[in-house]
């Protein structure tokens, strides 16, 4: 059972199956609001190919968060949440399996489908792979650190706006380090310094953020 | 094992924003017993039976569980115990026998044969959001019925229970005594059961700004 891991990655599958809808509004989200861009923009490939990476990667950000608030809120409000803290097994393990649960469903579908945006926004044909890879390694640090947020937040009634303020400020250095990988890649340089970086930040991020979470729970569940 | 003390609270006190939620709870709860929390709204039934399920912390006193501190066994202690909270933590997408399956895991008893035996029989590959408050409840007692542990903490049970659900908690819960465990509740009702202790929580008169 791992502690926990793999049947809370198990349940958090099934239920986000049985509400695919909800499951895929940041998927939609992602792609919706991108098509926005040459419209809004111009459609013009030179100009748009400039800012592709960019573009992708605060759209994929901005899908991440919109998920993150109900990573823990709906186990909080059925009582499913007090029954986990007083299991015995160590919490940060099924916040894990949580997490990487709403990461397959949330990140690792917009890594996937980030290639046909790069299309629409004329990214470069250097850009893709580096596009896939800092984007499958930054997605999956935005949902951890989302989860620490969403811990924080989540005996709060509208705790959305709080947790995007909390996260934000954390993401950043992400978005630094995710877009400049693409932008490495396009320019002609080795993308393989920022992409390391990235993956140093999961790592990190792997190790601290189901530990913080947990610590953030027992914290809401106090009150 | 008659007369083996289980659970020994002592001086036990909680603060909630500087102000006592209550003081000096002292209950000890054997093998056997059956332990009703009994006070007003607002007494501090359900934060007294989260701190002994350890969702809170109290601010000084100790619990013990068979002599040594939670602190010390506590993964013991946890794995041991069953609390049944206000909220069922049924899962509305999941079917009957899902949920159960999941809150029981590692449990070998069949969780079909249980939601039969608390009146959900037609109802076991349903999703819990077309079933009622009270069959949720339901299937959050049908643990009661799978679980290996010692102590169980329930939390106002008879809520949304039909008649014939009371009377079938009373059958569990006499069982569940008979086999040497122990039960600690709150609720406003009177047990159809012997040898029911009732503990009387005292409303705390020193209440904040006086």
């Amino acid at each position: 059972m791992h502690g926990g891991f793999s049947a809370y990655l198990r349940r958090d599958l099934l239920l986000a199956y049985r509400r695919r809808g909800e499951a895929a509004s940041p998927l939609i989200f992602f792609i919706m609001v991108s098509t926005l861009i040459p419209l809004g923009i111009t459609p013009e490939s030179g100009r748009l190919a400039e800012i592709a990476p960019g573009i992708i990667w605060v759209m994929a950000l901005l899908a991440t968060l919109l998920s993150t608030d109900g990573l823990f809120a709906n186990d909080y409000q059925d009582g499913s949440l007090e029954q986990l803290l007083i299991s015995p097994q160590l919490l940060a393990m099924p916040v894990l399996g949580k997490v990487t649960a709403h990461w397959m469903v949330t990140g690792l579908p917009l890594t996937l489908v980030s290639p046909l945006l790069g299309v629409m926004l004329s990214l470069p044909q250097e850009g893709y792979l580096p596009l896939l890879a800092s984007l499958a390694l930054g997605t999956a640090c935005l949902s951890l650190i989302g989860a620490v947020g969403a811990a924080l937040t989540v005996s709060l009634r509208r705790g959305g706006l709080l947790l995007s303020l909390l996260v934000m400020p954390l993401y950043m250095p992400v978005i630094i380090f995710g877009s400049a990988t693409v932008q490495s890649a396009i320019d002609g340089f080795v993308w393989f310094g920022p992409l390391a970086i990235l993956g140093a930040m999961l790592a990190a991020a792997v190790a601290l953020c189901p530990l913080a979470s947990a610590g953030a729970l027992r914290l809401a569940s106090i009150n | 094992m008659p007369n083996t003390s289980l659970l020994t609270v002592e001086r036990l006190c909680f603060e909630r924003d500087d102000c006592n939620v209550f003081e000096q709870i002292d209950l000890r709860v054997n093998a056997g017993d059956i332990v009703q929390i009994e006070g007003i709204n607002g007494s501090g039934k359900t934060t007294l039976l989260r701190l002994l399920t350890t969702a809170l912390q109290p601010t000084s006193g100790t619990i013990s569980y068979s002599g040594q501190s939670i602190d010390l066994c506590r993964y013991q202690y946890l794995s041991d115990i069953l609390y049944l909270g206000h909220q069922p933590a049924v899962k509305m997408t999941l079917t009957a026998a899902e949920n159960l399956r999941w809150m029981t895991a590692g449990s070998s008893a069949c969780p079909e044969t249980a939601l039969v035996a608390v009146g959900l029989a037609g109802y076991v590959d349903v999703p819990c959001y077309s079933l009622s408050a009270g069959q949720h409840r339901r299937v959050a007692l049908a643990r009661l019925l799978m679980t290996d542990a010692l102590v169980w903490f329930l939390d106002e049970p008879f809520t949304a229970i039909d008649k014939q659900g009371v009377g079938f908690l009373e059958n569990c819960m006499r069982d569940h005594v008979k086999r040497g465990g122990a039960i600690v509740l709150s609720s406003h009702q009177d047990l159809r059961l012997d040898g029911v202790r009732k503990y009387q929580l005292m409303p705390h008169t020193d209440q904040r700004g006086l």
